[in-house]
């Protein structure tokens, strides 16, 4: 179906807003300062069982045998479920690897891999039940680096597994061996070798990063029921309740439309929750025992058993001339994604150099398995990893050339119309102006205080549309409900409803959003990529439009006039001309009421494949004081600033941005998973997997810049995944200037930050 | 396993429950009095999502055993607000974007007000050092600050 919004969103510049671009309280806020949100973990249901489950102990080993028969003897245990117990599927194809993902089947492939499941009527008795499970391993060596894990040598986790994209131009990679390496991809433009001999300066620069942790407060929780004619009810915290549905379809062989999942408020998810990991364990659970099964993870689960970001290594290369421009860029990047693919590490060669208009880029990337937990999303998956390293080259190189750090990003900045190396040619955007508005800030402008460094870094991010599916009612009395299957993860009900009543003319407390289960709605994709916002924008204001055409037709044929004599303008039906006739305007409440003694049910649908994201760009500022006796870096003053098209509500777009730099933050200076020589995890809970807390950090500053994107009807971008991707650069290069060495490995914690210092002063 | 019947006393209401010994007051409030309102996001004390007021002392309700709550006045979330007059703190969360998903919420709110309790007029860093023991990841923590200062404020008619 065609859709005109797509094509012509009727943005206009200078359009009269009454609602956007204000900060109204959020509908969803009362429920939640008063302890009244109903999160995953809240739902009790009658006759409800405890699920726990048994995980491995080893990062690698073959399951030789499961004999549960013990457990399930134990009074109180209603199910026991193991890998087969699920549907076989073949290893190495996308449902393959996800079931056994869920729960393992030939082997286990890291510590805390699920290989069995108990419901029992307490979670005493649950837990008593699993240590009667016995499971005979063989044990297997394992690998967790990701750059041994490359080597031929290296424990292999598939045996069946050749490198997609091997090349015999490449060593590293072979098609004819068993290798962990999944996927070479290669991805450049221009003549690199020729472009590196016109520079006047080269940097090279091997950085390292580790797996961080997307550290949501809500652990994974759900409760699956079963009816007796086998109809699925599924409530759960989750990103995407559609990809939930689907996947579980694929995976239990159950029609969807027997699957039925409602999403419960979302504890956090940035990115973590777009994956399913209890949820059909439970599922097979309440079917075997018929009754409702409730899992829910502890902390220590959650660390050992859902995904990290990527673990790094990356080598890159740029060229300038004396004048800054930039001739040549190269990279070649590894990332480390668990036990299968999934870490979708093509974003990182897309993007890394993206904001830069660079004419000769090459990047070879690997994607390498690993004795870990499974790779999940986090804002910008892949790119602010690999940003870390561009940024600090671009420092240094502005510091070789004695240029300001502003200016030389400023000359080498893209433009509306640029074209990038993976093909896109972008319309409007706002680089050049978040630069600018960058160097005239406050804190740009004032002096580096004594004994700090300063460090600054900018990042790209796509932003994405995609499939959207959305309902709008118009009840009798003029108020109006939106039915919406995109995750809320921070507020997206309120500014939705915000456009929906700046469209309509209506106040946004006539406008309800409601999170919809997957019954009510055509698919949705996952909310993630800095999507939500921007597509509903799209699909409900679309509504919107088709409602008011509807209510412009009932207008005219109560007044008796054709249709194009009633115009629509601030809520109200008008005649559209004197010589229409003279009629008293009639309000959307004013339609509405006669909803049954016109036409009946005034209500719309838009369902599209939403295109027309505008890129996101951004520039952070950073302080930095270090203690070099004690290596611990204190973040003294932090701006962001960040192109957002159109603030709809000002406050969450500032919210998103200091919660992205107080993650980055996180991910700089202390947050790592860190294994024993025997594959597990030693730092599983948050006393020693240590995020930010208040007093770690300082006010974070936010400029908002506004550069419209014209393929919105209010001219937003996303802005959820930009404000993490500068911060680990910005603080290192600010590190830097403090201490005279740049760090080139995360995190900057205290012991390697003394290591560094150490290293400097032995090499003075 | 052996229950230990307990009576105790949460916003102002009498309950009694049969706990067994390994249950912690956070189990007793979500499980037993069907309290959800306080949240659990690591049951070691490490997130403060769980905060509750015992006989006025602040702490997680996590680390605390059930048997342990014989008798005790329990704040929560839940009395936070009387009838539908939020408390100042509960106001200043909503209108100055305090909050983002709300899992950590309930615990700031009753850690807060244990703060304001004390110190009727805390500096931002007493705020900051005080609210250390309550993890958010989605604000970065500024908005919920300045909420917390806002209301404080306000409490104290200035």
């Amino acid at each position: 179906m065609a859709h005109d919004i797509l094509e012509n969103s009727g943005f206009a510049a200078d359009r009269k807003l009454n609602i956007v671009g204000t900060s109204p309280i959020k509908h969803d806020g009362w429920d939640k300062v008063t302890g009244a949100a109903k999160f995953s973990s809240d739902l009790i249901l009658p006759g409800m069982l405890v699920g726990k489950i048994l995980r491995s102990p080893h990062p690698h080993a073959v399951i030789k045998s499961i004999d549960t028969s013990e457990a399930e003897k134990l009074a109180g245990v209603k199910a026991v479920v193991t890998g087969a117990d699920f549907p076989k599927i073949k290893e190495g194809t996308p449902y393959g690897d996800m079931t056994r993902m869920v729960m393992a089947q030939e082997k286990v492939y890291h510590e805390g891999h699920p290989v069995a499941a108990v419901a029992a009527t307490s979670e005493a008795v649950a837990k008593k039940a699993l240590k009667l499970i016995k499971v005979d391993y063989e044990v297997l060596p394992h690998v967790i680096d990701p750059v041994a894990a490359m080597q031929p040598d290296a424990p292999i986790l598939h045996s069946y597994m050749r490198t997609k994209g091997a090349t015999p131009n490449d060593p590293k990679v072979s098609a004819d061996r068993p290798s962990n390496i999944v996927e070479r991809y290669e991805l450049g433009v221009g003549d690199v070798d020729a472009a590196f001999k016109e520079a006047d300066v080269i940097v090279e620069r091997t950085f390292d990063t580790k797996p961080m942790h997307q550290g949501y407060i809500e652990p994974q929780s759900c409760v699956a029921t079963c009816s007796e004619e086998g109809e699925i009810e599924l409530w759960c915290c989750t990103q995407a309740p559609f990809v939930y549905r689907d996947r579980l379809s694929e995976i239990l062989k159950v029609d969807g439309s027997k699957i039925k999942v409602q999403q419960s408020e979302l504890g956090g998810g940035f990115g973590g929750k777009t994956a399913f990991y209890a949820e059909p364990v439970a599922i097979q659970l309440a079917r075997k025992a018929r009754r409702p099964v409730k899992i829910t993870f502890t902390r220590s689960e959650v660390f050992r058993g859902t995904g990290p970001v990527s673990g790094t290594q990356s080598r890159i290369k740029i060229g300038c001339k004396k004048d800054g421009t930039i001739t040549a860029a190269e990279a070649e990047l590894i990332f480390q994604t668990g036990p299968y693919s999934g870490s979708a590490f093509t974003n990182a060669p897309q993007a890394m150099f993206t904001r830069y208009d660079l004419k000769n880029v090459r990047t070879v990337s690997y994607e390498v398995v690993s004795n870990r937990p499974k790779v999940a999303s986090f804002r910008a998956p892949c790119v602010p990893q690999v940003v870390f390293g561009v940024e600090g080259i671009m420092s240094e190189l502005a510091n070789k050339i004695g240029m300001d750090q502003i200016d030389f990003r400023r000359k080498n900045a893209m433009a509306d119309g640029a074209k990038t190396i993976y093909a896109e040619t972008f319309g409007k955007i706002g680089f050049i102006e978040t630069l600018e508005a960058a160097k005239a800030c406050d804190h740009y402008l004032s002096p580096v205080p004594k004994g700090q460094g300063r460090g600054i870094s900018t990042g790209f991010w796509f932003n994405r549309g995609g499939e959207t599916s959305s309902t709008l009612n118009v009840a009798p009395d003029g108020s109006v409900t939106i039915t919406i299957g995109t995750a809320d993860v921070a507020g997206s009900r309120i500014s939705i409803s915000m456009m929906v009543a700046e469209e309509l003319g209506i106040p946004v407390d006539k406008v309800r959003a409601v999170l919809a289960d997957t019954h009510q709605l055509g698919f949705n994709r996952v909310t993630a990529g800095s999507r939500t916002t921007f597509s509903q924008g799209v699909v409900l204001v679309d509504c919107a439009r088709k409602v008011i055409k509807e209510m412009a037709g009932r207008a005219a044929r109560i007044w008796n006039v054709p249709e194009e004599g009633v115009e629509f303008s601030n809520g109200s039906f008008r005649p559209a001309g004197a010589n229409v006739g003279e009629f008293q305007p009639l309000t959307i409440a004013d339609i509405a009421k006669k909803t049954t003694s016109t036409e009946g049910a005034i209500a719309a649908r838009s369902d599209m494949n939403v295109t027309g994201a505008g890129p996101g760009f951004g520039c952070h500022i950073v302080d930095v004081a270090v203690d070099e006796e004690t290596g611990a870096v204190e973040i003294k003053r932090y701006t962001v600033v960040e192109d957002a098209g159109k603030a709809i509500h000002p406050l969450q777009v500032e919210g998103q941005f200091q919660g992205g730099a107080v993650q980055g933050i996180g991910w700089a200076l202390n947050e790592e998973y860190i294994f024993g020589e025997d594959g597990k995890m030693q730092n599983p809970g948050f006393l020693d997997y240590r995020m930010p807390v208040a007093s770690d950090v300082p006010n974070i500053d936010t400029v908002i810049v506004e550069v419209p994107n014209p393929r919105h009807p209010f001219g937003l971008r996303g802005v959820g995944e930009v404000p993490v991707v500068p911060t680990m650069a910005a603080i290192a290069n600010a590190i830097g200037n403090c201490i005279g060495v740049r760090p080139q490995s995360l995190p900057m914690s205290p012991p390697r930050m003394l290591q560094w210092i150490k290293e400097r002063d032995a090499a003075k | 396993m052996k229950k230990h019947h307990i009576t105790l006393n949460v916003n102002g209401d009498e309950y009694d429950a049969l706990v067994e010994p390994q249950q912690s007051l956070l189990d007793v409030l979500r499980d037993k009095l069907m309290l959800t309102g306080t949240k659990e996001g690591c049951a070691t004390g490490d997130c403060g999502a769980c905060s509750v007021i015992v006989d006025g002392v602040l702490q997680c309700a996590c680390l605390m055993l059930g048997v342990e709550a014989q008798g005790v006045h329990v704040e929560t979330i839940e009395g936070m607000a009387q009838g539908s007059d939020l408390h100042p703190l509960q106001k200043a969360f909503l209108e100055f974007n305090g909050l983002q998903c709300g899992i950590c919420t309930p615990g700031v709110l009753v850690a807060a007000k244990a703060l304001l309790e004390r110190n009727p007029d805390p500096t931002e860093t007493e705020v900051r050092y005080w609210l250390a023991g309550n993890l958010c990841r989605c604000t970065g923590y500024d908005k919920l600050i300045q909420s917390v200062l806002i209301a404080a404020k306000e409490m104290r008619g200035a």
